[in-house]
Order: structure tokens, then sequence, then C-alpha cells
């Protein structure tokens, strides 16, 4: 190490006292609390649509796929749509932004960012947002201020420390959502940030999409400590834990904790339990884990059927509901033959959006 | 109305697969997520999903079948009660698997996207004055002069505020700019140059100091896979308007580890900038057009030269265009090309060799992505001879990229091969004579120009 030796004096903490109140678990009781978001019959309709359209859009995915009209890696949503609808129905749209990892699909629909754009990005055609030279991990709509889309596992942490550098830098009242899965969390960088974000109190919430597998591999096989919310205790960075099955918890969590970072308290870290149906991208067998197991959480714990019984039991009948679903189905059925029918890039794309300046 | 069930792809380069069993029967009742068969690949066997509810109608494929291809309608499902036992089964032909199989025509083969010229020098008024100023304060003055003229720019690395920098590159910038803009991180590479692409992503201008490229190593992915490419992945959304920078190359006894030079790697990236300037008024005007550019760019300086001065022109805003050599020397028997800390050692060997009648031209590349290839050629047009001098490895380096220039575009005015003259091509040593024994120096440009010129 040829780092120069810092002459600077050590400044005795002076901060005893706020040390006293600072309650890691504050956020987490009042979470508590009042788990569920009261929401109204049709901000809970609302929710569903969006939820059964990430389904729906993902399983559609998966059969373009399967048909080779999706190349390469692709990651599905399938199970967590409890998550990015439970929070992102939370942001103000005009000044937070949003960062995530290559499971990106379910993310950009819950901004309501066109399905035909980003179905085309997975098949690969000029229409996509990518223009096809993104595809499935690399998606970002700039507009929403959704900066991806990253397929370097952990490095959307980072980036999204950045972004809420620059909403505190320029003093626009935003904060940065940056979502990371349990896999990311044993990243070293993750933990880099952590440090710059509370030492700095940037406005940032880290959420842990916890869906149970690194890929293949169990979190209690990968994890030393297997409660990802406890994982900020060492940075002073308060931490929840979220069922992230479940969309009006996950809402009501998001709004805690983003009161909390407005109020220029720091960042907060976020777990939300939640479970991948599918495997860990489309091509995982997923032999690691029993076909019982995946049943079992689809039949109890599903977000969507759990959000459906609660609108019966308001008094919407199962014909609505199923006018929904079809009505879903034919948007994402229109998607894929957009996606199917858009033509390849053309070939000058190959060399445009290398360098901005020309020099 | 009733659904093909189509032979899936389970993997990005499956075509084709065995049908191993049917899980479900004709006539079972289907639901979403129930597995109706097992397909086995050269991988893995896995399971076929259910994405619809409704009736297995025909099996159109029977169990044990071994290279059915992908798209291949292996069963139909009948939704909404209706029966299918009866439909009619779809015609033989498999579906079109991948759209990539329809030819596009191949675009031009090209190395770079064409830009236009780039601009040249501007003009120094006749009258201008010059300071001599070290290569520090100019770098120093290019980003005060920046920051004061647009709020977005700061600095962020170890040691660079309280401490005035490392090596005193960001000296009095904490006093004038406060604690906002000039920002001590901890030593966490990876992390504050993942935090800075973000800030760049987020509209803000960092300039990110690395101690030495060295510690950059650990941060290289978010230069290359977040900073570079993420322009390009968006189709042209996204920007990363950053400035990486910090002292390269070999310092002082420091050993291996601390004493490289990453001009080669980084020039390989396409969507980055790379600039390596030599002396003050390079990197002052070099450094004032990194910043104000909206691509990510590498700024590679040089322990060694920090303390050397030169003349600084001085103009209120000396911006130099990226991308562009200059003749630092003008010659007629010899090009020598060089960038860095090896510009000094070349001129030094045209100094020894114009006393030995031979007359070299020096170019110091200063930008080596985009690398100004026709500066390269005019020279060598007019020499028709050519020596790199690289302080860095041999293999796959600048040297070796000006060489192959050489080759595809400046073979018929070549009247000798083109010779390096780099570092050993050895991990850098401790012990002064070793380390001498292994870095470039003038001596040895000397030699490969006399022996280009066929002076011995």
């Amino acid at each position: 190490m040829a780092k120069p030796a810092n002459s600077r004096k050590t400044k005795p903490r002076t901060d005893a006292a706020e040390d006293q109140d600072f309650a890691l678990h504050s956020l987490q009781e009042t979470h508590e609390r009042s788990p569920r978001y009261a929401a109204s019959a049709e901000e809970m309709l609302t929710f569903y649509e969006q939820m059964l359209l990430i389904r729906r859009f993902e399983e559609k995915a998966g059969q373009l796929y399967g048909l080779g009209l999706i190349g390469g890696f692709c990651h599905l949503y399938i199970g967590q749509e409890a998550v990015a609808i439970g929070l992102q129905s939370a942001l103000d749209g005009e000044r937070d932004s949003v960062i995530t990892g290559y499971r990106d699909h379910g993310h950009m629909l819950a901004y309501g960012i066109d399905p035909d754009v980003i179905m085309a990005e997975l098949t690969g055609r000029q229409a996509g947002i990518s223009h096809g030279k993104g595809g499935s991990m690399h998606m970002f709509s700039t507009r929403h201020k959704f900066y991806g889309g990253h397929g370097i596992v952990g490095a959307q942490v980072a980036l999204g420390g950045g972004l809420a550098l620059a909403h505190k830098y320029q003093e626009d009242g935003g904060l940065c959502l940056a979502y990371f899965g349990d896999g990311a969390a044993n990243q070293g960088q993750v933990y880099e940030t952590f440090n710059m974000a509370s030492l700095w109190k940037l406005p940032i919430v880290f959420v842990v999409e916890n869906n149970q597998y690194a890929m293949g591999t169990a979190v209690r096989r990968s994890s030393a400590e297997t409660e990802f919310y406890r994982r900020g205790t060492a940075f002073r960075i308060p931490g929840m834990k979220v069922n992230g099955m479940d969309v009006l918890e996950v809402r009501s969590a998001a709004e805690i904790a983003f009161a909390h970072v407005r109020a220029g308290n720091g960042p907060v870290l976020m777990e939300c339990s939640t479970y991948r149906y599918r495997g860990h991208s489309m091509s995982d067998p997923a032999k690691y884990r029993t076909r019982e197991e995946v049943q079992d959480v689809r039949e109890h714990k599903d977000p969507i059927e759990g959000l459906k019984k609660m609108l019966i039991d308001q008094g919407r009948t199962e014909g609505d509901l199923k006018e929904i679903d079809k009505a879903i189905r034919a948007r994402v059925a229109q998607a894929a033959d957009f996606a199917e029918n858009s033509p390849q890039p053309h070939p000058d794309e190959l060399y445009t959006d290398i360098l901005v300046g020309e020099y | 109305m009733s659904i093909e069930l189509k032979m899936p792809a389970l993997s990005p380069t499956m075509e084709e697969g065995t049908l191993a069993r049917w899980l479900k029967q004709e006539g079972d009742a289907i639901g979403i997520g129930d597995v109706i068969a097992e397909i086995e690949t050269d991988k893995a066997t896995m399971e076929f999903e259910a994405i619809d509810e409704g009736t297995l109608g025909k099996i159109l494929v029977a169990e044990g079948a071994e290279g059915v291809k992908v798209g291949t309608v292996i069963a139909l499902l009948a939704t909404d009660g209706e029966d299918v036992s009866a439909a009619a089964e779809p015609t033989a032909e498999p579906a079109v698997v991948a759209p990539a199989a329809e030819p596009v025509e191949a675009p031009a083969p090209q190395t770079a996207k064409p830009t236009s010229q780039p601009v040249s020098d501007p003009q120094i008024p006749a009258g201008t004055g010059f300071t001599s100023t070290p290569v520090r304060e100019a770098l120093r003055d290019a980003m005060a002069e920046e920051m004061r003229r647009d709020g977005r720019v700061f600095v962020m690395g170890e040691e660079v505020a309280e401490y005035q920098g490392a090596y005193k590159v960001t000296q009095g910038l904490l006093e004038e700019f406060g604690p906002k803009r000039v920002i001590d991180t901890p030593i966490t590479e990876y992390g504050f140059a993942g935090i800075g692409t973000g800030a760049a992503m987020g509209g803000l201008r960092p300039i990110v100091e690395f101690m030495t490229f060295n510690f950059a190593m650990q941060a290289i992915d978010h230069i290359i896979n977040s900073a570079a490419k993420t322009n390009y992945m968006s189709g042209g959304q996204m920007r990363c308007p950053i400035v990486f920078r910090g002292p390269n190359g070999a310092a002082s006894r420091v050993g291996a580890q601390h004493s490289q030079n990453y001009g080669p790697w980084y020039a390989n990236v396409p969507g980055l900038i790379v600039i390596a300037p030599y002396d003050s008024a390079d990197a002052k005007g070099l450094m004032k057009a990194a910043i104000r550019s909206d691509d990510p760019v590498v700024f590679l300086e040089n322990e060694l030269v920090y303390g050397r001065s030169f003349d600084v022109p001085d103009l209120d805003d000396y911006v130099l265009p990226i991308g562009k050599a200059r003749i630092v020397r003008q010659g007629s028997d010899v090009t020598i090309v060089s960038y860095s800390i090896g510009v000094g050692f070349a001129l030094d060997a045209a100094q020894q060799l114009s006393e030995q009648g031979i007359d070299a031209e020096v170019v110091d590349l200063r930008t080596l992505r985009p690398l100004d290839r026709q500066t390269i050629l005019e020279s060598l047009a007019k020499t028709n001879r050519l020596v790199i001098a690289e302080e860095g490895w041999p293999t796959c380096s600048i040297a070796s990229e000006v060489m192959a220039i050489c080759m595809e575009d400046g073979f018929d005015h070549l009247d000798a091969p083109v010779l390096r003259v780099c570092d050993e091509d050895v991990p850098l040593p401790y012990a002064a004579n070793l380390e001498k024994l292994a870095l470039i120096d003038a001596a040895r440009i000397v030699a490969a120009v006399r022996k280009v010129c066929y002076a011995d």
C-alpha cells in the first residue's frame, strides 16, 4: 500500500445523544404497527391489473423464448410482482429514480412503459426500447428515470448510490430506489456503497428482493447472515423486513422508508421476502428445489391470488376479474405480435450510440 | 379455441431435444404451472410447464421421440371447455424458429464510427504570453476553470479534499469549491467508481480521481461495463459524462503492483475516450476537453511528469481537440511515435540523433482512443521509417496497434520494418538496477531508429 499517510486528526464523535435515540429497527416497528397499506378499491384494482400484466407478460416472454424468438438470457419476474408494484406505486414519478439488475421486465412494466417496446427489445427488434442493442437484461427509460437494467450482479447498487448522490447534489428532492437480489447481496461493492451512502446521507432505498435462490444456490448455502435487512447495521442503515408477496404490505413499507429518506436521514435497507416460480433464467432446470416447494408457494402465497381474494371479498365478481384477465392477455398477445413482426435493427445501428461526441 | 403446444427452446443454444416423457394424457385437465412433459437436452432434463389452462387434446409427438426440432407442435390444448380430440391436426411444417435465420445484409467492415475530422489545435494569437507551469498545476487549473464554468462538475476520490491530493493535483480545490464539490471518499475504488458513474448517469459531471490507476483495477468493471457500454445498450438514451483520472505507468521504485501502463487496456474498449498527454499545455487543454465531453473519458497522467514545467499559453479558455495527435518536433528522416512520458524520451533521442545526422520527427499521440491514424500515416509518408516508443509492455500494446496501422494503410510508404521500443516483458522489479533495465529510455530509442535507418 502506497497510500500517503493521512495527518488529519480524527474528530471526536459528538453525537452520543443521537446514538441513544438511534434505533436500527425503528422503521420496522412502525411498519409492524400497521403493516398493510389502506388502499382504495380503485387502487387495489390497479395493483391487481399491474401485477397481472407482469405475470402474463412474463408467461408470454417464456413462451416466445421457447419458440426461439427471444435469445440469450431471459430472467422472468413471475412470483415477485408485488415487490415492484408495491414500491414503485409509492414513488414520485417526477423526481425519483429506479435502478435494478437483469431481472428487469417487471420494473419497467410497473412504470406503465409500453409492453410493445419491452417485448420488441426481448426479440431484438428496431422498435425495442434499446433498438435491439440491449436485450432482456439491458433496458432503460431515462424519460421515466429508470436507469436499467444491468447485467453485472451488484453493479446497480453502486450506480444507484451515484443516482442518489445526483439527487442530493441537485437538491431535486428525489430519491433512488435500488433493487438487488439475495445473490447480489454478497457482492463487496454493495457494502462499499452502504458505507458511502450512510456516511453522506444519500437519499436511497436499497431493496433486497430475496427470492431465496442466487441462481441455484439457496440463501442458507450462500449467506452467513440470511436476514438481509440486518446487513446495514454495521453502516448504521436501518433495516426493514417486508412480506414481498403482499403488495399492500410492500406499499406500506415503501411509504415509511421513503418518508425516512426524504427527511434527509440517509438510506434504508429493505428486504422483501419473495419467491420466483421459474428458474433463474430460462435455461435453468431448477433441480435445486422440489416441485412441491414451488407449488406450495403458488397455492398459499401467490401475490396475485391473494389480492384477488381481497377484491372478491370487496364485492368484485369472478366474472369481473376474468374480463380483466382477458383484456390483459389480449394486450400481451398484441405486444407479442408486435415484437414478432417488427423489423430487425438496420445494419447501420451497429455503429450508432457508441460515442455521443464526434472526435 | 385450441392452443398449439410447441417444442420449447430451453437454453440459448438449444435447437432440438428429446421428448422424454408425457406426464399428462389426452383428455387430462391442465392447470397453469402443471408439468405436461419432460424434455431432455444435451445439458439437462427440463420440465415443460403449462402457461394456459385447459384440456390436453391430441398428442402429436410420441414419448421418447428424439431430435424434435424446437417449434414443432407437440400437442394441442383445448381452452374454454372446447373438445379438441376432433380438431384438425395442424399442418406438419414446424414453426419458424428464429427470425435470425433470415439473412441480414452484412454491414461493411469498419474499425470505427465514421466521424468528422477533428478540428486542429486552436491558433494561439500573436503576442500571447506563456507561463511555465508544472503539469500538476496545469491539471488543477483545468479542473478549477471547468468547475467555475459548470456547477455540475465535481471531484471525488481518496484524499482529494482535505489532504489536497495524494500527488497534490487537487491542491486548493476544496478551499475554492467546498466539500460538496470536492469529496473525500473512503478507500473503496469499486464503490466510488460506481457511485461516480451513477452520478454521471443522473446528470452530473464527475471527475473521479484514482490515487493511481493501479488501484482502478478494483473499479475497472464500472469503467468498462457500466460507463463505456450503457449508451450503446440503451439505444442512445443513457449518458455518462465522467472523467476517470490519475497517474498511470511506472513511478519510481514502487514495484510491480504499483507500476503499470493501462493505456492499452482502456484503449481496447469501444465507448471510452482515452487520453494520455505529456506536457502542461496538452494536459490543461485536454483535461478541459475531457470534462466537457459527453462521453466517459479515461485520463492517464504520469507521476514522474507531474513536477516537470512546460509553457502554457495565457489564454482564458484553452481547450484542445480530443483524438488529434501533435507533431512535437518536425523531422524528415524517421518518425518516432510516442505518448505520455515516452514523449520525453523520444525528444531526448531525437536530440541525440540530430547530433548523429539523423533528423527525427516526433509525434505525440495525446489521445489513445480514438487514435489519430491520419497524423501517423502522414508522418510515415513523409519519413518512410517509423519507431514507436511506449512506456509499457510490448504485447498487445499501443505500439502493436500503431504497427498494425502502418501495415494496413502505410505499407507502400515503408522503407524499413516498423520497430517498437517498449518496457521489458516482465513485472516491474524493485531493485534500482533491474528497474532501469526494464524501462524504456532514450538510448534504446536511438538504437531502434538507427536500425530502421540502416545507420549501423
